[in-house]
Parts: structure tokens; C-alpha cells; sequence
């Protein structure tokens, strides 16, 4: 654990990436990338499509193990926990909620896709799960427009409203870091706003990675952001400084101002 | 200007060979697809047919599915009773589905959620292959190998009973129920899987709490067309299960079933006989209960899910 990186708490960072490189069936795709990520941040994850986001989310919560011929080297600690040596990968990946691109929401009734995940990890009580559904549906602004329809489909619910089932989802194990990618891609412009400010108010409470491809929407939530480029961590620096010229790279200042070639 | 466009267009608009071969394949599967109905329909009334001269005059309901007593060649008392038959149908069916249901579901999800590569891929021909066992290879081996074994095994006079039958039934099911609930479980799509093991569930969890039900009427059916496979099965039934009129009070029991019956017997009646007419009415039955299982299956797979 580096000294530098330690808040004045003393508690590590959520993340710390150390030299980590990502390869799939021997291309590497992800090179010695170096960074942490903050108790308590948001961090916002930037870069054209291919250039590894999705595969470095996929290695946190190291998802590697089930994706034939993904391979990492370099190391990833979890508030200073090496995740290479640990033991049990499905409780590291209670702790990190994931919401996919594209809403996932499981072939089960809305309340049954929020009770899924504290169900497997041994909650029974109807009561208990009861509360849980609740609380994350209301985390998720998604409580009030589902309260009368919990046991439909979750399939049935629209595009927007499924992307925050599966926020809700992602919550139920309360999770030490929620990690989004493109969440918006299927939702439309009002739903995308109410995420983003749910995102705000859950800052307060967990640490969360937002990969995005919309780099406006790192400038308006990431209090720091990481720049991806082929394989290549560019930079990671402070978001204000990034939008407003005083990025390191030009290469940065070219993407987020949208002249890239 | 408006005239020249119109004769492009009037040059533009006109059937070309592919439209006339579109038409010509519409047409030729239309005819396939129709055929296929006209036979069956041409089956059933066939079948009908033979067995309405029975069905009107010496058909007894309360004979038929309530007595025991199959005396189709009694010089004086002639009685049709196909309650041991059905029953006899029954208790093989029920028994095979017993060896069958766990066996093939268990070979589906190890195919379909464990297995990868090559493991996978010679598994999947292995089961296919099993399938093409013919029937009275089957048969044979519950004639030989499986009768000595029971007698062996359980001490018992005779091994070609209920349980032989069942077991050599539910080996020959086995294979095609796997490979429809293998299918089934293939239909369910991966980012389900994905999102369950995203939130920790382990293999096992993200099978029985994700896929199964998510794959549940494709599982259904599968057990369905078993189930018809094995009312519909003739030759390794006729072999296996002892060919004797009974109720069975044990699996050790010898049983008759209705498609031996019909095989054995045919062959000795005279058209147009009472017996001739009874035997066809047992196919009848026989149409009508296989008919409404594989109906069944078709609905579940379309899925009236009005959950
Ligand atoms: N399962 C996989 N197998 C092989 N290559 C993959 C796989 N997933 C992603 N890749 C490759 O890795 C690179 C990075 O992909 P990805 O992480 O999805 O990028 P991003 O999310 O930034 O669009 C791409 O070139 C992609 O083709
Ligand atoms: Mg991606």
C-alpha cells in the first residue's frame, strides 16, 4: 500500500491499480494502467469504444474468471485487499455492484430482481427483503412509478425504468463501490438526468466508477477522471482540469472537445 | 420530364426471375406444409374409420375403460376390456420418466451451464448418437441383458416387467429429452447469466434461481414429448415388459401396453372383425392421448406464460 495514496482517515482507496494490464487470448488490450479510485468519488472512466473500459470494470470485480481467455497481470486492491489472492471471488463480488450498458433486468418480477442478490446470500425473512426492495427501489427513483406493480415482469418495464431496476439491483448487497458502464446508452435524456442525480446523492455513501461515452456526462458527476485510448491509460487527472484546457495530454483535450480524428 | 420518369419507372416495375422463383418456393412450401397436414388428418380418419364399425356396434364404454378383461379371441365370451392396457401403458410410461426426467435434466445442465470445448461438443454427438438407437436394439438388450439382471439383482422369477420396461424406455427417452432441454437452456441468453454472476451468485445459484425458470416451458415440453415418446413406444415395450395382461401390483410386475397389443394382434384379425375394430379403437385412444401431449408441449413452448 503506498503512502500517498491514503486519506488523512488512514483507510486505503477503494481501488488501487497498480500496473495492470488486460490481455484476451494473449492481445493485450489494456496496458500498465496505474491509478486508484477514491472512498466516496465519483470517477469517471472516458475513451473511444475498444480502447478497454469495459474489460477494466470486468477485472475489478473479476468477472476474468468466467471470460474464456481474459487474462490480467499488474494488481488490483480493494480497499487494500489484493483481489488476485482472494479466496472467495463471489463475495468480492457482493461488495462492487455492476450495471451493464444495455438493462439486464433478470427474467423475474421487479421485486424478485432487487430480492435476487440478498436472497442468495442467505436473507429469508419476507420482511427484511421487504425493506431491502424498498429502500433500493427508492435509492434507485424508481419506488414510486413500481409500487403498485412489483410482482410484473421486470421485462415489462420500460427501457429507463428497467436501467433503474438494475441500479436498484445493484445496490441490494450495499455494495462499497457501484461501477456503471455507458448506463445511458438505451435511456432516454429524462431518465438519464434522474440517474445522474441519484448518482449524486449516493456519492456520499459508496465510491462509484462511471464509464461513459458521453463525455459531458463526466464533466457534470466525476470529480476525477481517467482518460482510455487503445489499450492506454492517457491520463487521470482532476475533471475540472480536464474540461477546462489544463489537461496533461492533448490528446485529452482533443477528445473531450470533440475534435478527434 | 414527368413522362420520362414514368417510363423508368414503368422499366423498373417488372416481375424479374427472382420474383417469379419467390413465388414458385411459396408455392412448393405450401404444398409440403399441407401435405404434411393431409396426411396426418388422412391418418386419423383412417384409423377412425376402422375402428367406427366397433366403435357402434360391440364398443362398451364402461367395458372398455373399466374392465381388465382383454378376450379379443374368445370363442363365447368376447370382452374388450383396455383398462389393463392403459394401465399397463401407464405404469411403463410412469416408470421411464422416473429414470428419464433426472437423467436427461441432469445431462442438460452439465451439457449446456458445465461442460465447455471439446468435453461439450463430444458429449452433445455422444447423446446424439444415443438417439439413434433403434427401438428393438433396445428391446434386445432389455430381452437379454436386463432381464438377467433384474432376476439376478431382486431374486425374481421373471425380469421382463414394469421395471424393465421402464428403465429400457427411459434410456431411449432420455436421449431426445436432453437434447430439447439442452436447446432450452441454450435459449437463454448469456447477459442473464452475466448479470447474476455479476452480483456473486455462484454457478449453482445462477442456474437454478436464473436459468431453469427462465427456461422452465422449454424443460416442460421436453418432459412432454418424453412422456409421448414413451405412450407411442411399440417394439422395446412388446420386448421388455413381459406382454401379460395385468394390473400391476409391484414393478416386478409382467404388464401389456396398448402399442404392443395393437402390434401383436393386428396381424391375426380379420378385416372388418370386432377385434379388427377393437384394436383400431385402441389406436384411436392411443392418437388422441399422444395428440394431446405433444399439443400440450407445442402450447407450453409457445409459452402461455400469463404470469
Ligand atoms: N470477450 C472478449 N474476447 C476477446 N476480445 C475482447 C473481448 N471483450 C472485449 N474484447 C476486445 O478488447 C478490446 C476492448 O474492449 P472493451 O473493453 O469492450 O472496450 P470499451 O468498453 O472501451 O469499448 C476491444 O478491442 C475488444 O474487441
Ligand atoms: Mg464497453
Amino acid at each position: 500500500m503506498k503512502e500517498t495514496n491514503q486519506k488523512a482517515s488512514g483507510a486505503p482507496p477503494v481501488l488501487e491499480i497498480n500496473d495492470l494490464s488486460i490481455a484476451y487470448s494473449g492481445k493485450t488490450i489494456l496496458r500498465n494502467a496505474t491509478f486508484d479510485v477514491q472512498n466516496n468519488e465519483i470517477f469517471g472512466i472516458i475513451g473511444p469504444s475498444g480502447s478497454g473500459k469495459t474489460s477494466f470494470l470486468k477485472a475489478v470485480n473479476r468477472m476474468d474468471q468466467l471470460t474464456p481467455g481474459m487474462t490480467t497481470t499488474g494488481s488490483i486492491h480493494f480497499h487494500g485487499y489484493d483481489t488476485a489472492t482472494w479466496r472467495n471471488l463471489y463475495s468480492l463480488r457482493k461488495r462492487i455492484g455492476v450495471v451493464f450498458p444495455l438493462p439486464t433486468g433478470l427474467p423475474l418480477s421487479v421485486y424478485e430482481n432487487v430480492a435476487f442478490a440478498p436472497r442468495i446470500s442467505g436473507v429469508r425473512q419476507k420482511v427484511e427483503l421487504d425493506q431491502i426492495v424498498e429502500k433500493c427501489l427508492r435509492r434507485a427513483a424508481l419506488w414510486d412509478e413500481v409500487k403498485d406493480r412489483l410482482t410484473s415482469l421486470g421485462s415489462l418495464l420500460s427501457g429507463g425504468q428497467q436501467q433503474r431496476l438494475t441500479i436498484a439491483r445493484a445496490l441490494s448487497q450495499d455494495p462499497d463501490l457501484l461501477m456503471l458502464d455507458e448506463f445511458s446508452i438505451a435511456v432516454d435524456p429524462v431518465t438519464t438526468m434522474r440517474i445522474e442525480d441519484v448518482l449524486k446523492q449516493l456519492k456520499s455513501e459508496i465510491s462509484i466508477i462511471l464509464v461513459t461515452n458521453l463525455v459531458q456526462q463526466a464533466e457534470r458527476l466525476a470529480d476525477r477522471t481517467a482518460f482510455f485510448l487503445n489499450g492506454e491509460v492517457v491520463e487521470v487527472g482532476q475533471t475540472e482540469d480536464m474540461f477546462n484546457g489544463r489537461a496533461k495530454d492533448v490528446r485529452t483535450t482533443d477528445y473531450v472537445e470533440g475534435r478527434f480524428g | 420530364m414527368n413522362s420520362k420518369h414514368s417510363k423508368d419507372l414503368a422499366r423498373l416495375d417488372r416481375r424479374d426471375l427472382s420474383w417469379y422463383m419467390d413465388r414458385l418456393v411459396q408455392a412448393v412450401m405450401f404444398v409440403g406444409g399441407i401435405s404434411a397436414i393431409i396426411f396426418i388428418v388422412g391418418i386419423f380418419v383412417f384409423i377412425s374409420k376402422e375402428g367406427f364399425s366397433f366403435l357402434f356396434d360391440g364398443f362398451s364404454f364402461t367395458e372398455f375403460f373399466g374392465s381388465i378383461n382383454w378376450r379379443p379371441t374368445s370363442e363365447n365370451n368376447k370382452t374388450f376390456g383396455a383398462l389393463a392396457l392403459i394401465v399397463g401403458t401407464a405404469s411403463i410410461t410412469g416408470m421411464a420418466m422416473l429414470i428419464a426426467i433426472p437423467f436427461s435434466l441432469g445431462a442438460a445442465i452439465y451439457i449446456g451451464e458445465f461442460a465447455t470445448g471439446k468435453t461439450r461438443e463430444s458429449l452433445k454427438v455422444l447423446v446424439e448418437l444415443l438417439a439413434a438407437i433403434p427401438s428393438v436394439v433396445w428391446g434386445f438388450i432389455g430381452l437379454t441383458i436386463m432381464n438377467g439382471v433384474i432376476i439376478q439383482l431382486f431374486n425374481v422369477p421373471v425380469g421382463l416387467n414394469v421395471l424393465n420396461a421402464g428403465v429400457i424406455l427411459g434410456l431411449m427417452a432420455a436421449p431426445i429429452m436432453t437434447t430439447i432441454a439442452e436447446d432450452a437452456l441454450k435459449a437463454v441468453p448469456d447477459k442473464y447469466r452475466e448479470a447474476a454472476e455479476a452480483m456473486g451468485a455462484t454457478k449453482w445459484q445462477v442456474i437454478r434461481q436464473v436459468v431453469l425458470p427462465a427456461a422452465k416451458n422449454g424443460l416442460v415440453s421436453a418432459v412432454l414429448l418424453g412422456i409421448g415418446r414413451g405412450f407411442g413406444e411399440t417394439m422395446a415395450v412388446l420386448m421388455a415388459s413381459g406382454h401379460s395382461i395385468n394390473i400391476p401390483g409391484s414393478v416386478f410386475d409382467s404388464v401389456r401396453a396398448l402399442t404392443a397389443t395393437i402390434a401383436a394382434e393386428l396381424g391375426e384379425t380379420a378385416v372388418g372383425s370386432d377385434h379388427y375394430g377393437a384394436l383400431f379403437t385402441l389406436g384411436i385412444f392411443l392418437f388422441l392421448i399422444t395428440f394431446l401431449i405433444n399439443l400440450t408441449a407445442d402450447l407450453v413452448v409457445r409459452g402461455i406464460k400469463r404470469s
